[in-house]
């Protein structure tokens, strides 16, 4: 069953990954549906969340082949469920109309929106939340002239995540390390999410 | 080694000196152990063919006549030799002309190291002229790749490119060079060799769990078969995987690039595995209880129809690269990690066992594939004269201990099946791009790589005259290999699906030669031509025996077909003999 996935990719900060990471999913004709692209908990390392529809099966591959690439640290993926997440919206409406016809103290309350700039001709309100709290304000605003519109991508935050310091030290050891050892490879390991 | 007389391996400069980007490179390729370099020289690479000039003493340059050429070449010295290869090109057509065969080398494991040149940094983007993009090109079909810019960047990621190449599991790495960067004078502070890159894990860990799980399956199997890839030759593990199968008794079926890494004539060596691949390997893939699969990984070529394949058994799938555990097929136990490391384990808690009333069973389909198929193709009664036969009196000849190339198409599924192979890293061929136009360049390679043994290519009339012009490099370096055409004045293995197929359409696949002893001979190339049963030994001899490259044509019949086959969308257990 196709669902929404939410890829984490902790990389390389390199010139040409961004690329080498998004034909991974056009040559098997999967749509990236949001992408980001940011610093992580870790400086130096780069953090790639990307959601897409897809089955399991096809995600778990994928993944894999991603975590393959000489550049990337180490890829997860997960359900909504195990996530936190969160887009952020701007809205650009008309000053005058907006000033004459809407409580804008409502507005901002009941959706939880703020102001992030007023100038004569043009008011910016902001929201951050998921999809239908961002797409609920579209709503309100477009009888009264909504000028422009955007989304932020989507960034996540994996609820049973450890954060990246600790794996880190792991992938610097040069030193020989035991290549051998006595455990099978656990379920969330092999399903590559993070314990 | 050329290192010595360079005395320039591994070292760190007490003060750094001043060089150029392009003597670094030099420096590099020496201490990587590099000796010989296939490449065409080009506008935007011409800094590096100067530095190239003062070290021609110690880096073997061949001039190739294209860059495809150049970069297959590359790929056959990499397998006979075991080690990375190393190529050059110039930027734009240069590097695009290289694309073909890092798709190859991707796709079959090949270490390679190709360097392009390219336009002065301050030009990127401008279209300059020879100006392509060549990283964003070349991404997909390679294991990494990186542009430099700057000198100071020059050692350590040629250190890295051959770290990349050569570990875990190998393929092609391309690093493109901007003129400045190559011209540019840098203060040069030695050459240090990769050994680990934080972002990369070329080996799994191996999980003693899971050794120990396959190494019960496969004691309590009542009919376990394995089935070898490439992955046994590329770890170096031919004894370790002889060790394995020795003391289980285990009955072992090759894919076409694991070939060579068990002598043929091993009694637990079943045969080829696949469309074209033998009876028994095939029916019996869907009998067997546990299937043992080591650095493969499960090629549609191999595995017919995936809803049709193994479903009875238990399957221990082992590779070095994670992604192709589940890839294709579902593994009951994955034994991650390197085959040389892994195999030992395993094989130390396996229980003597002998298995002869199963191997038996490959004997037994062997023999009614002997009597359906083989016995005509190698001793046919018809007038014309068959593949099979060709490669029946090779191996009579070169006692199996030659290199053998191959091409793509019905010759290479006739010499895979046919030809005799004592020794691994022998049967080279492109197996999973399937690109025609290989085995000439390739067998040039091959022959640096093992300059002590015979190399024999093996090609069809349709992909010799896809890189004909490397009768050149041939000629001009003198390169000793014995070029055998297998004339069937078809597109052979199109031909025949169009027969079997396609009612006999045969659409575009009637492919006029040219007269090849004559070509060879305007390269100063000696050359024979035989269509007669009776010439056949005596003109392999001569082949074979003639110091120096020589070129054989064999016409054979039009259009005969290569059996068995596992038709396309069909379960490997609905084999077809005729």
């Amino acid at each position: 069953m196709k669902q929404e996935y939410n890829l984490t990719i902790y990389t390389e900060h390199q010139v040409g990954l961004l690329n080498r990471i998004a034909i991974m999913f056009s040559r098997r004709k999967i749509n990236i549906e949001s992408l980001n692209t940011s610093p992580s908990e870790v400086e130096g390392i780069h953090r790639f969340n990307i959601v897409i529809n897809e089955t399991e099966d096809t995600v778990r591959k994928i993944v894999r082949q991603i975590e393959k690439q000489v550049d990337v640290l180490k890829a997860y993926f997960n359900t909504n469920d195990n996530i936190i997440w969160q887009e952020l919206a701007l809205y650009k409406v008309p000053t005058d109309i907006i000033t004459e016809k809407v409580k804008v103290e409502r507005l901002l309350r009941t959706y939880g929106a703020r102001v992030v700039a007023i100038r004569k001709d043009y008011t910016i309100f902001e929201t951050t939340g998921q999809r239908e709290e961002t797409d609920r304000l579209i709503k309100v605003l477009e009888p009264f002239g909504l000028i422009e519109f955007v989304r932020s991508a989507r960034v996540a935050i994996i609820k049973d995540s450890k954060g990246f310091h600790e794996k880190l030290k792991e992938f610097e050891l040069t030193e020989h390390q035991e290549n051998i050892i006595d455990v099978a490879i656990s379920e969330e390991e092999a399903n590559s999410k993070i314990v | 080694m050329q290192t010595e007389k360079m005395n320039l391996t591994e070292e760190q400069l007490e003060t750094p000196i001043e060089i150029t980007g392009s003597e670094a490179i030099m420096k590099g390729l020496i201490a990587e152990g590099v000796e010989t370099i296939f490449g065409y020289p080009g506008g935007a690479i011409m800094p590096i063919y100067d530095a190239l000039y003062d070290y021609r003493d110690h880096l073997e340059h061949i001039l190739v006549r294209h860059e495809q050429g150049g970069i297959h070449a590359g790929q056959g010295f990499a397998r006979t030799s075991g080690r990375t290869g190393t190529v050059f090109a110039t930027s734009g057509p240069g590097a695009t002309n290289l694309v073909t065969g890092l798709a190859d080398a991707m796709i079959d494991s090949t270490p390679l190291v190709c360097i392009t040149g390219q336009v002065f940094a301050h030009l990127l983007g401008t279209d300059a002229f020879q100006e392509t993009d060549v990283i964003n090109i070349t991404t997909p079909v390679t294991k990494w790749n990186y542009q430099i810019t700057d000198a100071n960047e020059i050692p350590a990621v040629l250190a890295k490119a051959y770290y990349i190449a050569g570990s875990g599991r190998p393929g092609p790495v391309l690093i493109d060079i901007t003129k400045n960067a190559q011209l540019q004078k840098f203060e040069y502070k030695g050459y240090q060799k990769c050994t680990h890159i934080r972002s990369y894990r070329p080996k799994p860990i191996i999980r003693k769990e899971y050794i120990q799980a396959a190494a019960e399956l496969i004691n309590q199997a009542k009919r376990p078969f394995v089935i070898f890839g490439q992955g046994i030759i590329l770890g170096k593990a031919e004894q370790e995987f002889k060790a394995f199968i020795e003391k289980a008794g285990l009955p072992a079926a090759w894919t076409i690039l694991g070939l060579s890494a068990l002598p043929t004539d091993h009694p637990l060596n079943v045969g080829m595995l696949g469309m074209h691949g033998n009876y028994g390997p095939n029916v019996l893939t869907n009998e067997c209880d546990v299937l043992i699969a080591i650095g493969m990984r499960f090629d549609d070529r191999v595995t017919g129809r995936l809803d049709r394949y193994a479903k009875q058994a238990k399957i221990i799938h082992l590779d070095i690269d994670p992604a192709e555990i589940d890839k294709n097929i579902k593994a009951d136990i994955p034994v991650w990690g390197d085959c040389k490391e892994s195999l030992p384990l395993i094989t130390a808690l396996l229980e003597k066992k002998d298995h002869s009333a199963w191997v038996n069973k490959f004997s037994e389909c062997m023999e009614k594939e002997q009597v359906e198929v083989i016995h005509e193709e190698l001793n046919p009664t018809a007038d014309v004269l068959t593949m099979g036969e060709v490669i029946k009196t090779l191996n009579e000849l070169t006692k199996g201990d030659a290199v053998i190339v191959t091409d793509v198409g019905q010759h290479q599924m006739v010499a895979c099946r046919y030809a005799k192979f004592n020794k691994s890293k022998s049967n080279i061929t492109s197996g999973g791009l399937g690109t025609m136009g290989f085995a000439l360049p390739a067998a040039m390679g091959a022959k640096y790589g093992a300059k002590d043994r015979t190399v024999v290519a093996i090609i069809g009339d349709g992909g010799v005259q896809m890189t004909i012009q490397e009768l050149g490099t041939i000629m001009q370096n003198n390169i000793d290999i014995k070029i055998m055409i297998l004339n069937n004045q078809f597109l052979g293995m199109v031909r025949q699906w169009q027969q079997l197929f396609l009612e006999r359409r045969y659409s575009f696949v009637d492919i006029e030669s040219p007269d090849y002893v004559m070509v060879a001979k305007g390269y100063r190339i000696e050359g024979n031509s035989v269509s007669q049963r009776s010439d056949l030994s005596t003109a392999l001899k001569t082949m074979l025996d003639h110091k120096g490259p020589y070129l054989l044509e064999v016409m054979v019949g039009k259009e005969n077909n290569v059996f068995p086959m596992v038709p396309q969308g069909c379960g490997v257990s609905e084999i077809r003999l005729k």
